[in-house]
């Protein structure tokens, strides 16, 4: 009986060919959002500068064994080529591949989630222009209980909503924005949250850090508070988002460096509402 | 607590190369001091650059002049044994891939001191070279740091 219900529960959501908007894609706005949400520096070649060519490889090293990203060139054997846009769409927002199976939240659709429909079809446009890259990947080195891809989808039960990002009307438009992309293509929370034993993360201590995942390290606590980022101005958050430096006169490194590069390529406004969103978190210890 | 001036003083007396002894010392305390003379050097450098306070030449040189001191002494002060306890934030790659850190010591020797002649020309010279200095922090901090 367990098993039925478990079975029930853990069945892939998805959207369907209908759910799809009648939309021309803007592959422009793709490479922007593309670049907002830090495609490449996960699915890039390792140690590659080129941001165009996407063959995966990177290993990610985690408490449940060794994720290796995949190619999402547009190569039609070992890439995503071919995919209509609905399969990418699931993807991407409902962590489903176009076989049925779930993918893990070691690819953070838990944040891409909430992104625009539109937003998520003008990335697949500009992947779709760029260079088909035919490498192969190992498949993920998992420790024996996290194996089971079905599982994955008790995980979504447990830690994900799949509402899509809703603007606060009382909020200014420059802080929806901030909002929407922090938390959607910036998917920032991944990092800077605390996950539970699961790794699902605890959004009571939302973007207030902890120790690193792959074992050394610290991720730093992104709040308000004094622990955080309190005495930071707004313009403190925006001097590091275009260079990397903190008021204290020292500099971004680590796996930020990327992010942070990634961040200086917006547009001013956006890296505007970005800070005022950070400034506006519950302080969190 | 560190201002400019004791920066270029400490900076100064760690670049003229101590013994061996004095290193052994407390490696990681001094290297960890070190960094932080960095660190006033660039607060006293990115008002500048961001047209917050007025370009003073003088202050930008001595500035660069103080990185420049650490980039060329502090690599005394990662010898065997200091790779783990007092708060390091060394990362083990300075050990495994020394030759790769020297590297990026040198790049950052290099950069100070043309930021320190661009200093003298100028705010527009000195705003291009101390970007190539703020990089260099960069990509040593991405390959050879773990934040703690």
């Amino acid at each position: 009986m367990g098993l039925i219900a478990a079975y029930i529960l853990s069945a892939p959501v998805t959207l369907a060919q209908a759910d799809m908007p009648k939309y021309t894609p803007d592959a422009k706005n793709g490479k922007y959002i593309f670049t907002a949400g830090g495609c490449a520096s996960c699915h890039a070649a390792p140690k590659s500068k080129d941001k165009t060519r996407l063959p995966g490889g990177l290993a990610l090293e985690t408490p449940f064994g060794t994720f290796y990203v995949p190619n999402i060139s547009p190569d039609k054997t070992n890439g995503i080529g071919g995919w209509t846009n609905v399969q990418f769409v699931n993807a991407m927002k409902y962590g489903v591949s176009p076989d049925g199976s779930h993918y893990y939240p070691s690819f953070p659709y838990t944040s891409y989630r909430l992104m625009k429909n539109t937003d998520v079809l003008d990335i697949k446009a500009y992947i779709d222009t760029l260079p088909a890259v035919k490498s192969t990947v190992p498949d993920h080195d998992l420790a024996l209980p996290f194996r089971i891809r079905r599982a994955l989808g008790l995980w979504k039960f447990l830690f994900m909503d799949y509402a899509e990002f809703k603007p606060d009307p009382k909020l200014s438009k420059t802080l929806n924005r901030g909002a929407y992309l922090v938390n959607g293509p910036g998917h920032c929370a991944e990092c800077h949250t605390l996950r539970n034993i699961l790794g699902g993360r605890q959004d009571s201590l939302a973007m207030a850090g902890g120790p690193a995942p792959d074992g050394d390290g610290k991720i730093p606590n992104i709040t308000p508070h004094k622990n955080g980022i309190g005495d930071w101005s707004a313009d403190d958050i925006l001097v590091f988002l275009e260079d990397g430096s903190l008021p204290d006169g020292d500099y971004v490194g680590g796996t930020m460096v990327d992010v942070q590069e990634n961040m200086a390529q917006l547009n001013g406004a956006d890296r505007q509402a970005i800070a005022e969103y950070l400034k506006s978190l519950a302080p969190i210890p | 607590m560190f201002t400019l001036k004791k920066t270029l003083v400490l900076g100064a007396v760690f670049a003229v190369g101590l013994t061996a002894a004095q290193a052994a010392d407390d490696p990681i305390a001094t290297r960890k001091a070190l960094m932080k003379t960095v660190g006033v050097s660039i607060k006293a450098s990115v008002p500048m650059i961001r047209g917050k306070v007025p370009y003073d030449a003088v202050k930008a040189e001595l500035a660069m002049r103080a990185i420049n001191a650490v980039a060329t002494g502090i690599g005394n002060f990662y010898p065997d044994g200091s790779q783990t306890g007092g708060k390091t934030s060394a990362s083990p790659k300075i050990w495994s891939d020394r030759a790769g850190y020297t590297a990026l010591r040198k790049e950052m020797a290099d950069a100070s001191a043309a930021a320190m002649v661009a200093a003298k020309a100028g705010e527009g010279p000195f705003k291009a070279a101390f970007g190539k200095v703020g990089a260099t922090c960069k990509k040593c901090h991405k390959a050879y740091r773990v934040k703690k």
